[in-house]
């Protein structure tokens, strides 16, 4: 076996992380399980709630235009949340230290995870777009309000991805890693996704008004349907700017602090 | 002079209230194996950690090729591997995806990232396994792999935290081989082992941990001998140990023992005379003073 050279030049930042992305993007497409799962259950949520839910909340049968923007939330939430598991699973693994100890910015692993969840996610969110279209979603948006719903359906995912690796990174093991993320499934619920909150007890109003789920719900709900929600837009995108900001810096900060403990 | 591969000089640190590292001083000589040798929860993996950069010291220095590990990081990075305790291989890559993987991110080019992992598969005997996935690989062949890695590029000092436990006899003296190749390119090897054997077949010099500090140093004769010279050890017919007499090898030292024994044991007593083996060395070292058995 020849020697190679000793002073070689260290990988570039950008060679670095397509490395770590190609990585994440292998480790998506062999987890099929998971990979039909983020696709498979929004799917059955939206059934479930257009044809056995949806003539009991709306007997009009216009429900499907109401709930679309909700499941594609509750998609874009659920897929995001393995990148919890697909974190923590690096962590506690010997792998991270070799990273650690090459001359690399080693946080592109959790950059890499979190890129291959916001492709995942975007797919996904296509397919269930597609499947909403079949059962009788008719949205009224144009061209420039389809880009607007895509780049805040990315921005979204990217925030709750980036929160998802910070809980990955915190947590102790996988296991912990998915249970911290499931509380955060149930959000949605809590919103405008499935019901407006006028129809909702006072408190919970409160609760279901002013929580960052319910403008993006609402905003997106306002561009690809019409709905009179416009001024949502802005404090959607806000909302989802401050969760991506307070995430990164959150799991950066663990990232560093986690060195050489398992 | 060359200097110094590693250089360690009061190295503490503390978890909490628990010292892990209690003042260790050590220097490898460039191009030789050194073991340490210690139990679980001595400090063995703390120190490869400190001397890796993972962790930070709270006292004392250490330098890894001419490099501080706290002040120098990325130079150190530049100039070391770590092989940790458990192979440290992504287990939903191919053992080619794995190799290629790190080569790039060592910073060769796609193209030369190619060549060497070709070569490194076979180098390894994992020619035949490279499209599988790691998942599926034995013991032996995830820490061929790992080792494989660690050869992306050549560095001029590599930590091997435990590189054989949990590997089969055969496995484990295939690993051997391949360190004790490695030590022929030149390269430093730094290993922890709780094997005695494995220090006693591989290391030009070896320190024993306990609790923390370095018991002792030496090669592996200089320890032994460090312990007490040879036994004459006596055997019923059942085969159990019933007397070690501590001699000094000559033929009038133990002539002399066995005929004053001759006529107080019965004459089918069997006689060997051993040296301490690895063995005796531990657990007289990590036991606290010399423990020979009662004469």
């Amino acid at each position: 076996m020849k020697n190679p050279q000793t002073s070689v030049k260290s990988a570039s930042l950008a060679v670095t992380n397509a490395v770590f992305i190609s990585r994440s993007i292998r480790h998506s497409l062999r987890n099929v399980e998971a990979l039909v799962m983020a696709v498979v259950l929004p799917i059955m949520l939206m059934l479930l709630f257009t044809y056995v839910f949806g003539g009991a909340i709306d007997p009009g049968g216009n429900y499907v235009n109401y709930v679309v923007p909700g499941i594609i939330l509750l998609c874009a939430g659920f897929g995001s949340s393995s990148t919890a598991v697909d974190v923590a699973e690096d962590m506690t693994n010997g792998i991270i230290d070799r990273f650690r100890t090459m001359p690399i910015k080693s946080l592109g692993v959790i950059t890499g995870h979190v890129a291959a969840s916001l492709v995942r996610n975007l797919i996904a969110t296509g397919v269930v777009i597609g499947v909403a279209l079949l059962v009788g979603f008719r949205p009224t948006a144009a061209g420039l309000e389809w880009i607007a719903a895509a780049c805040l359906i990315a921005l979204f995912i990217l925030a709750f991805t980036w929160l998802y690796a910070a809980i990955g990174l915190v947590a102790g093991s996988p296991a912990a890693a998915s249970g911290y993320g499931f509380a955060l499934l149930f959000l949605p619920y809590l919103s405008s996704a499935f019901v407006p909150t006028d129809t909702m007890p006072a408190w919970l109003q409160g609760v279901a008004e002013n929580q960052p789920i319910t403008p993006v719900i609402e905003a997106i709900r306002g561009l690809l349907t019409g709905a009179p929600a416009h001024d949502q837009i802005w404090k959607a995108a806000l909302w989802c700017m401050l969760i991506l900001l307070v995430s990164m810096l959150w799991s950066m900060w663990t990232f560093r602090r986690k060195a050489g403990r398992r | 002079m060359k200097s110094l591969a590693i250089e360690i000089q009061n190295l503490r640190k503390t978890f909490g209230d628990h010292v892990v590292l209690d003042g260790i001083n050590l220097s490898v000589q460039p191009g030789t194996v050194f073991a340490l040798l210690g139990p679980n929860g001595a400090g063995k993996t703390t120190l490869i950690h400190i001397l890796s950069t993972l962790v930070a010291p709270d006292e004392g220095t250490a330098r890894v090729a001419g490099f501080d590990v706290a002040a120098e990081r990325n130079k150190v990075k530049r100039s070391i591997t770590l092989t940790g305790q458990f192979a440290a291989v992504d287990d939903v890559l191919t053992g080619e995806e794995n190799l290629r993987m790190i080569c790039r991110l060592s910073g060769l080019s796609a193209a030369d990232s190619r060549v060497r992992t070709a070569e490194l598969l076979k180098h390894f005997e994992l020619t035949e396994a490279a499209r599988k996935r790691v998942k599926t690989y034995s013991g032996g062949m995830r820490r061929r792999l790992d080792l494989a890695i660690s050869l992306a590029v050549s560095r001029p000092v590599m930590f091997l935290d435990e590189p054989t436990t949990g590997l089969d006899t055969r496995s484990r003296r295939a690993l051997w081989d391949i360190i004790l190749q490695l030590k022929e390119q030149g390269i430093t090897i730094f290993l922890t082992t709780q094997y005695l054997e494995e220090a006693d077949q591989l290391a030009d010099t070896i320190a024993v941990i306990s609790g923390g500090r370095i018991v002792a140093t030496g090669s592996a004769g200089e320890l032994k001998s460090r312990v007490g010279g040879e036994v004459i050890e006596l055997r019923n017919t059942d085969d159990e140990i019933i007397r070690k007499i501590p001699t000094d090898g000559t033929i009038l030292d133990i002539s002399r023992t066995l005929h004053e024994l001759a006529s107080t044991l019965p004459g089918e007593t069997r006689v060997s005379i051993n040296r301490p083996n690895m063995n005796d060395v531990f657990l007289a070292m990590t036991a606290g003073g010399t423990e020979v058995a009662p004469a």
